[in-house]
């Protein structure tokens, strides 16, 4: 029943913006450009959904919606952040819509569903929306499936060395959510802690959505330099809550949702206890490069206030870029898009981005090679949490700096992967 | 008690064995081939007492549910909302007067006014049609759910707690032995403790109610048949009303309770909906001690299988559920009627 009345809306909303975008089109002499946008606007990431779609509107908006003198309409298909309905409204943008491309998904689990389809559909292209999945680009993948954002492992390099070499915890436990993006996002951080010469002393796996943790709380060691915690959302506030009750003890390191904006944001006292933790991730709030600095000023100055969050979020960084290069490839072929899209495709592989992050590249698996930023929770003003950058690793690559061949002997994410001891660490 | 002793003997041998095991683990210190099964002492103490803390939630919620059931035999699946709402106005008056004894009876009051404005405005509508009544109490809840939305957004909310219930407490439980020798103590969350203590005031205070006030003695006489208590003369309505009032309060205090240690959210709402159901379900629909000990034991197996087997946690409590239908239809301390 409230499925129904979702996708009720879901439909209303994607017919009213197809409509509205899709009337001034008459009037250009080519046909115009449609784009379908596959984004999650429902469920936990609701609200980086609807940054995501604000992202779209304003990376099109630099180029007045007109690319090679063709104009260019989206189409917004909302998910869930469940694979199956990802596909579902993937194959509605292409069978019932028509559009030329896709811009999406969102979430991991969704990225992994969406390059199967991809196969099925080879004449058509896919640029990833901010889907964290290894598997996407890494595992058998699609020829039409792009990504310029990194991958969950990715966003967890650089955070290991940084903790380490300058704080100097050596040893640590770690917590983290036992699902896919928990294993990638680990497995980031883990290589890199392991190959900076840190030692694992156990691993928990938490279910999502358990809100009580007292019973992982009791069971972590005592002697350890930091406490690992890969969670997000409402499963980082309760942890962290139950973990003050329980009168805390060591040192905090994050994981990349560990201290975004939703945790931030959240009322109560219980974030207080990441004040000083450090976390990675593809963004920094406060970095002072002009790219950035350019990007966040068009960002504030395009929506009202109440409307956006203070700074972009993960995803919707994420959307623009992937709307970015959507505009540069077309650009390159002049908005040819005959031969099965083989040239936009082709142009999309040799992109040099140059994007609000930096400038992204991809590699043969077409999977986006960039920076990573190391950041620290630290006081604002007024009692706010705010993120402060304290490092930056550029050039951070799928393989996290092995041969293809040794991160493939790894193995994939996984609860017992990577093996500490193998890579160095204890 | 003794009557179930003397009827099931053997039954009462093992639920005795089982009470002395268990306080024995908790008691005595462990030896090494008991840590080797089980543990430490002080993870397995935690996942215990975790576990009682959670059933001490889930009981609050779930014998307001229990009881509107019982005697109306409806079920009220906008519960769920009652409990996040209360969370929330919760949030709002401690931020106001700061203090969090204070905030539980006003939110008992105003989430119980809610519900008697649900009873006497919609459900007496529809007295005796289970159907509507269940389709709108989904209604209301979705309806709740998005205003609870619209005021207060998607973000997460957690209570404060007094500044002296912050912190563990030690208990005078020895878990083990430190290096040099000394005996090392328990710390337990005050907080938790708190709750425990308050959940069992709570329960009693009922069992008092509705076995030794002429208010309680109506309402047992309605469960079991409402019939012949309408036909006495009784204004049944006033008991439906003053039922449905006090369950609907309860609901809010518990949300004001689980604010403390548990996020307030969307979705929140249908998490303790199902809670509550499957308390009821495995305790026996319209029974408090029924909900109490439905409330323990899914409580407990929460806790000890996030510990014991993470993996596994979420589907043990649907298995306990499972088995209740399976030998015993009506729940454990429900009656066969």
């Amino acid at each position: 029943m409230n499925w129904t009345k979702r996708s009720l809306l879901g439909l209303a909303g994607a017919f009213a913006l197809s409509w509205g975008m899709s009337t001034p089109a008459v009037a250009q002499q080519q046909p115009p450009i449609r784009i379908g946008i596959l984004v999650a606007l429902e469920g936990a990431f609701a609200a980086g959904g609807r940054d995501a779609v604000r992202n779209v509107e304003l990376a099109l908006r630099q180029v007045n919606h007109t690319v090679a003198g063709r104009r260019i309409e989206t189409i917004v298909a909302p998910t869930d952040t469940r694979p199956d309905t990802a596909v579902r409204q993937a194959r509605k943008l292409i069978e019932q819509d028509r559009v030329d491309f896709i811009i999406g998904p969102l979430s991991g689990s969704e990225g992994i569903a969406i390059r199967d389809y991809a196969k099925t559909i080879p004449d058509r292209t896919i640029i990833n929306g901010i889907s964290g999945a290894l598997e996407m680009t890494w595992v058998d993948p699609a020829p039409n499936v792009f990504r310029f954002n990194l991958d969950g492992a990715q966003w967890g390099s650089g955070l290991g060395t940084y903790v380490v070499r300058t704080k100097g915890w050596r040893r640590i436990a770690t917590v983290s959510a036992d699902y896919s993006f928990g294993y990638t996002n680990f497995l980031g951080f883990a290589v890199d802690f392991c190959r900076a010469g840190g030692t694992i002393v156990q691993r928990f796996w938490v279910p999502l959505g358990a809100a009580d943790f007292g019973g992982v709380i009791a069971q972590l060691p005592d002697n350890v330099d930091a406490i690992y915690l890969g969670m997000g959302g409402t499963d980082a506030i309760n942890f962290l809550n139950q973990w003050q009750q329980a009168g805390a003890g060591t040192r905090l390191i994050g994981g990349t949702i560990m201290a975004d904006q939703t945790v931030l944001s959240a009322r109560g006292r219980a974030k207080d206890a990441l004040i000083g933790t450090p976390t990675s991730g593809p963004l920094a709030e406060d970095n002072t490069d002009p790219a950035w600095q350019d990007y966040v000023r068009l960002y504030r100055e395009a929506f009202p206030a109440n409307e956006r969050f203070n700074s972009p979020s993960l995803f919707g960084v994420g959307y623009y870029i992937a709307t970015s290069a959507a505009i540069a490839g077309l650009n390159a072929v002049n908005g040819d898009l005959s031969d099965g899209q083989r040239r936009f495709n082709a142009a999309l592989s040799s992109l040099k981005l140059a994007t609000p992050l930096g400038e992204v590249s991809l590699n043969e698996n077409r999977q986006a090679t960039g920076t990573v930023f190391v950041n620290e929770v630290a006081e604002g003003p007024g009692g706010t949490l705010v993120n402060r950058m304290v490092a930056r690793v550029d050039g951070v690559n799928q393989t996290l700096g092995m041969t293809a061949e040794q991160f493939r002997a790894m193995g994939l994410p996984s609860r017992t992967n990577p093996d500490c001891r193998a890579l160095g660490g204890g | 008690m003794t009557e179930f002793t003397r009827r099931h003997p053997l039954w009462s041998l093992i639920i005795v064995v089982l009470a002395a095991l268990l306080l024995w683990l908790i008691l005595a210190p462990w030896t090494t081939g008991v840590e080797a099964v089980l543990g430490r002492k002080r993870v397995f103490l935690n996942a215990v007492f975790g576990g009682l803390t959670l059933g001490a939630l889930y009981f609050l919620v779930a014998s307001g549910f229990t009881l509107i059931f019982g005697l109306m035999r409806n079920v009220n699946l906008a519960h769920g909302s009652l409990y996040l709402l209360g969370g929330y106005i919760g949030y709002v008056v401690s931020n106001v007067t700061g203090e969090l004894w204070i905030t539980l009876p006003v939110v008992f009051i105003v989430v119980a006014l809610l519900g008697l404005l649900l009873q006497h405005q919609v459900f007496r509508r529809m007295e005796g049609q289970e159907l509507r009544q269940t389709m709108v109490t989904i209604g209301l809840s979705v309806v709740l759910a998005d205003l609870m939305l619209w005021v207060w957004g998607g973000q997460s909310y957690t209570l404060q707690t007094p500044q002296w219930l912050t912190g563990p407490a030690t208990l005078p439980i020895v878990v083990g032995a430190d290096r040099s020798g000394n005996p090392v103590y328990m710390r337990f969350p005050q907080v938790r403790i708190a709750i425990l203590v308050m959940a069992i005031i709570i329960g009693v205070a009922m069992w008092l109610v509705l076995n030794r006030t002429r208010l309680g003695m109506l309402i047992r006489a309605g469960v079991d048949d409402r019939e012949m208590l309408t036909a006495s003369g009784v204004r049944i309505h006033y008991v439906f009303l003053a039922v449905f009032g006090f369950g609907a309060g309860l609901a809010g205090i518990a949300g004001v309770i689980g604010g403390t240690f548990q996020s307030l959210a969307p979705g929140e709402d249908t998490r303790f909906l199902l809670a509550s159901l499957v308390v009821v379900i495995v305790g026996g629909m319209g029974s408090i001690p029924g909900a109490a000990l439905g409330a323990l034991i899914i409580g407990l197996v929460e806790q000890i299988g996030l510990v014991y087997a993470p993996t596994y946690s979420v589907v043990f409590t649907f298995l306990i559920m499972a088995l209740v239908l399976a030998f015993r239809p009506q729940g454990l301390m429900g009656s066969r009627r």
